[in-house]
């Protein structure tokens, strides 16, 4: 029920008339071209692309976070609007904004990734045993993206090869890893050790205000993006996500592409681990608790299609420091964390209906 | 049986969608107790016609009388009240709820609330004893049945709405031939307690065994009504479906030549089940097409030829080199496009703008390390939409918002990137879902494609289609090739004939 009101070609072609029949390589002649067909082509819809709509689901995100802050400002003037208060938001979102980036490309490719937080955790908990500690920071901050990314492999091996669902599969991941996790730091908080203190830098350590933790967090989101919108391997997740089967028959691998997915999802929850080492000191198997559900409810509400093909980068990073913002607002107002669980669900639901309305094209 | 009385009548059955007249004027007349067969080519509009009477449809225009008295259909539940039940084709099952359960779905025999299972078990065990197989235990778990036992659960549900019209769309389809028997006799049994059945098959052999009377659609209308099943000549029959009004366009074919290098060579291609040693040809230029049913294996040839299924035997060559088998990226490297069957399921990206489409499996053209080029990209898909005239000529719109002959444009397209890479092109109905005037338009395409000495293997259940289009035509028959010739020492009643009833012609 597609059909468009302009005409389709009536015009019944005699071909077979020699014009147009080009030798090989040629692009094909103009036999079916039709006169004036080219330029003067009037648009029978407004619709661009889809890339407006997109772009009003952004706007929609950035309002939320304007609105938010004046109440942030409205209602505590003295500490919401201060450069402690703007830092500590960024540096709150960097650990799970990281995450998001990568549960991003996981969800466009048509999965989920629920292992995200036990993953993390357990790469922080192995970066921080005194083993790794002794080959000092480089090697912690190298050991952290090393599990990461093995589980992630590990979880993408499963799904693509094992044809496990990736729901059963990154469930699976989430409490084996978390086991792992308590069981090679004996359920204790492990701390970075001082010679080790680089790593604590990234957070203390300012360029322009603000802690290099953020410049993190910035540098993997501009990566994404870059990766998501211009590269073949972001082209081929949309296509893996949103029609798996024709991007198999278009000769793309799709299995060993969902497991590339899976992999930069590990990748990132790495990341992750070295900027909750840095902000908090310590490798914890209680480290990322529910960080799988902020991540994915970020990504739902910045506008990326929980059935995978269509989603942006941007949207989920905004959809992050919205949820970061409400936390930090319920802090200074000295609410209940209930609450705040209660607004963040409130919110889920309004993105998603307000997404249905905007975000639909005619199908 | 041989009471005058209709039990069915339909009158000038109308009913459009946008852009095509589904049905235009149908009339059919069902008498209790007979078996009434449906005949007609693909898209002839059997299947509409079976929605219309099962409610999923409203006519635009038309009556049905029902029992004496005019009856509107207002969905599925008002038919099914009416007394007229419908066994789709792919059977309506759930196969994760027993045998009772699924004859009950929808009318559970509950109190309260609370469902009467033993009531139902029993209930559904008379029903299945009536249908003559009282050993398919109630409480067996569907999704474990074979698929013969699956239809008999289906006309035990039909059975348990006291139904006195069934409408059987292909159901010997999934069956093996002494299951067909079987079948056959459960009709028998229906019929003779006076119940009507409208029955949709291809296979005309059937329709001489079990069928009483023929309706013949064509082009949306009923050409013939009420012809006896068992003395109206096949060569009548074939001749009522075919001679259509919509004419075709077909270009010219140049003359053969036999000294062009063979593109593909396919020897003793063999998938269990599907089809068995197959072996083909396609020279660069030529265009082949298989002509077969629905289920005769032909789309399963050209899905195991491009590496999407993986064959038990044989081999595919292009080019005389073998190709890894069971791979698409191995295919889509050694030069091989395809156009499948679905475009929407199996082709499309919908989510994504023409470009997208167009460029997905061509994607490493424009990337230098992972790094996409945009714009050698979109100035690409610009040619392409320009030498195929693709409409709008945007390459930034959703593909969601083309017409069917542009989307399958713009799969085409996908393949004519790389000017010297393709080899072969594989059209699984390659004008399924096209407005007739633009098939004209896809037809042309296809010859100027194989002009450049690309080869072309192609499906089509439109036998005109394969006749017109292809240089040499395969007929495809329940999995075997049963004969390849020029297409031009073939017509459309021969061709149907060796479809349909193969070597007793």
């Amino acid at each position: 029920m597609t059909e468009t009101s302009h005409s389709e070609g009536s015009t019944p072609q005699t071909p077979g008339n020699g014009t147009g029949v080009g030798e090989r390589g040629e692009p094909l002649g103009p036999v079916l071209k039709k006169p004036g067909a080219g330029g003067s082509w009037r648009r029978p819809f407004a619709r661009n692309g889809g890339a407006g709509s997109r772009e009003i689901h952004h706007l929609g995100l950035v309002a939320a976070l304007v609105l938010l802050a004046l109440v942030g400002v409205f209602t505590e003037p003295d500490n919401f609007a201060t450069s402690g208060n703007v830092v500590g938001i960024l540096a709150l979102a960097a650990t799970i904004g990281v995450i998001t980036v990568g549960q991003t490309f996981v969800i466009i490719g048509g999965g989920i990734d629920l292992s995200v937080g036990s993953v993390m955790a357990l790469a922080s908990v192995w970066a921080t045993t005194v083993a790794t500690q002794s080959y000092g920071p480089a090697v912690m901050a190298l050991c952290a993206i090393l599990v990461g990314t093995g589980a992630g492999v590990v979880t993408g091996i499963l799904i693509s090869y094992g044809r496990l669902v990736p729901f059963i599969a990154t469930l699976a991941m989430l409490v084996a890893a978390r086991g792992l996790a308590q069981r090679m730091s004996d359920r204790k908080t492990q701390l970075v050790r001082p010679e080790n203190d680089a790593i604590e830098a990234l957070s203390t350590t300012k360029v322009l205000g603000l802690p290099l933790v953020v410049y993190i967090f910035a540098a993997v989101a501009v990566v994404g993006w870059l990766l998501l919108n211009r590269t073949t391997f972001g082209r081929r997740t949309f296509a893996v996500g949103g029609n798996p089967e024709a991007a198999r028959l278009a000769g793309i691998d799709v299995r060993r592409h969902t497991l590339l997915l899976y992999a930069l999802s590990g990748f990132c929850c790495g990341i992750a681990a070295i900027i909750i080492m840095a902000r908090t000191t310590t490798g914890s198997s209680t480290h990322g608790d529910l960080y799988e559900l902020d991540a994915i409810a970020a990504v739902i509400i910045g506008g990326t299609l929980l059935t995978g093909g269509r989603g942006t980068v941007v949207g989920s990073i905004l959809g992050v420091l919205v949820f970061t913002l409400i936390t930090n607002l319920f802090i200074l107002n000295g609410l209940q964390t209930s609450d705040q669980l209660v607004a963040k669900g409130v919110i889920i639901v309004i993105a998603v209906l307000l997404q249905r309305r905007g975000l639909r094209s005619p199908t | 049986m041989g009471s005058p009385e209709p039990l069915l009548l339909m009158r000038g059955i109308v009913k459009e969608f946008p852009g095509v007249r589904a049905l235009d004027g149908v009339d059919l007349d069902v008498r209790p107790g007979e078996v009434h067969c449906l005949l007609g080519q693909n898209g002839a509009g059997k299947s509409t016609l079976i929605k219309v009477l099962a409610g999923a449809h409203q006519p635009d225009q038309g009556e049905i009388v029902f029992a004496g008295a005019p009856v509107r259909l207002a969905g599925p539940t008002a038919a099914m009240r009416a007394g007229i039940a419908t066994i789709y084709q792919e059977l309506d099952l759930v196969d994760g709820l027993s045998v009772a359960e699924n004859v009950f779905l929808g009318h559970e025999r509950a109190r309260l609330g609370f469902t009467r299972r033993a009531e139902a078990e029993r209930a559904a065990r008379d029903l299945l004893a009536r249908l003559g197989h009282g050993e398919i235990p109630p409480r067996r778990e569907v999704g474990r049945l074979p698929a013969a036992g699956k239809q008999v659960v289906s006309m035990a549900r039909a059975l348990s709405h006291d139904a006195r019209l069934i409408v059987m769309d292909e159901p010997s389809a999934a069956l093996a031939h002494d299951e067909v028997a079987n079948l056959f006799r459960i009709i028998r049994e229906l019929t003779s307690a006076g119940v009507a059945v409208v029955y949709i098959s291809h296979r005309l052999e059937e329709i001489r065994e079990i069928g009483d009377r023929v309706t013949v659609l064509k082009d949306g209308r009923s050409v013939a009504g009420g012809l006896p099943a068992q003395t109206t000549s096949t060569d009548e029959i074939v001749s009522l479906m075919t001679g259509r009004d919509v004419e075709y366009v077909f270009p010219e074919r140049p003359e053969p030549e036999d000294d062009r290098p063979e593109v593909l060579r396919v020897e003793d291609l063999t998938l269990p089940g599907a089809f068995e040693d197959v072996s083909l040809t396609v020279r660069a230029g030529e265009i082949v097409g298989l002509a077969g049913l629905v289920g005769s294996g032909r789309s399963e040839i050209l899905e195991t030829v491009y590496g999407a299924r993986r064959p038990a035997r044989g081999r595919v060559l292009i080019d005389g080199r073998p190709v890894r088998p069971g791979d698409t990226g191995a295919a889509v490297r050694r030069g091989m496009g395809m156009a499948p069957e679905e475009r929407k399921s199996q082709a499309l990206l919908m989510n994504e703008s023409v470009a997208g489409n167009v460029s997905v499996a061509g994607l490493s053209r424009y990337a230098s390390f992972g790094w996409l080029s945009r714009r050698r990209e979109l100035a690409d898909v610009r040619r392409q939409i320009e030498a195929l005239d693709i409409r709008p000529p945007d390459p930034r719109r959703p593909v969601v918002t083309l017409s069917g002959g542009n989307q399958q444009k713009v799969v085409l397209a996908r393949w004519l990137l790389d000017p010297d890479g393709l080899r072969l092109l594989i059209l699984d109905e390659p004008t399924r879902g096209v407005d007739v005037g633009a098939r004209a338009e896809l037809y042309a395409v296809i010859r100027q494609l194989a002009g450049r000495g690309i080869g072309v293997l192609l499906v089509s259940s439109e036998v005109p289609e394969v006749l017109g289009l292809a240089d040499r035509v395969l007929v495809v028959r329940e999995g075997r090739v049963v004969h390849t010739g020029d297409a031009r020492d073939l017509d459309e009643g021969s061709v149907l004939n060796m479809i349909m009833e193969g070597s007793a012609l």
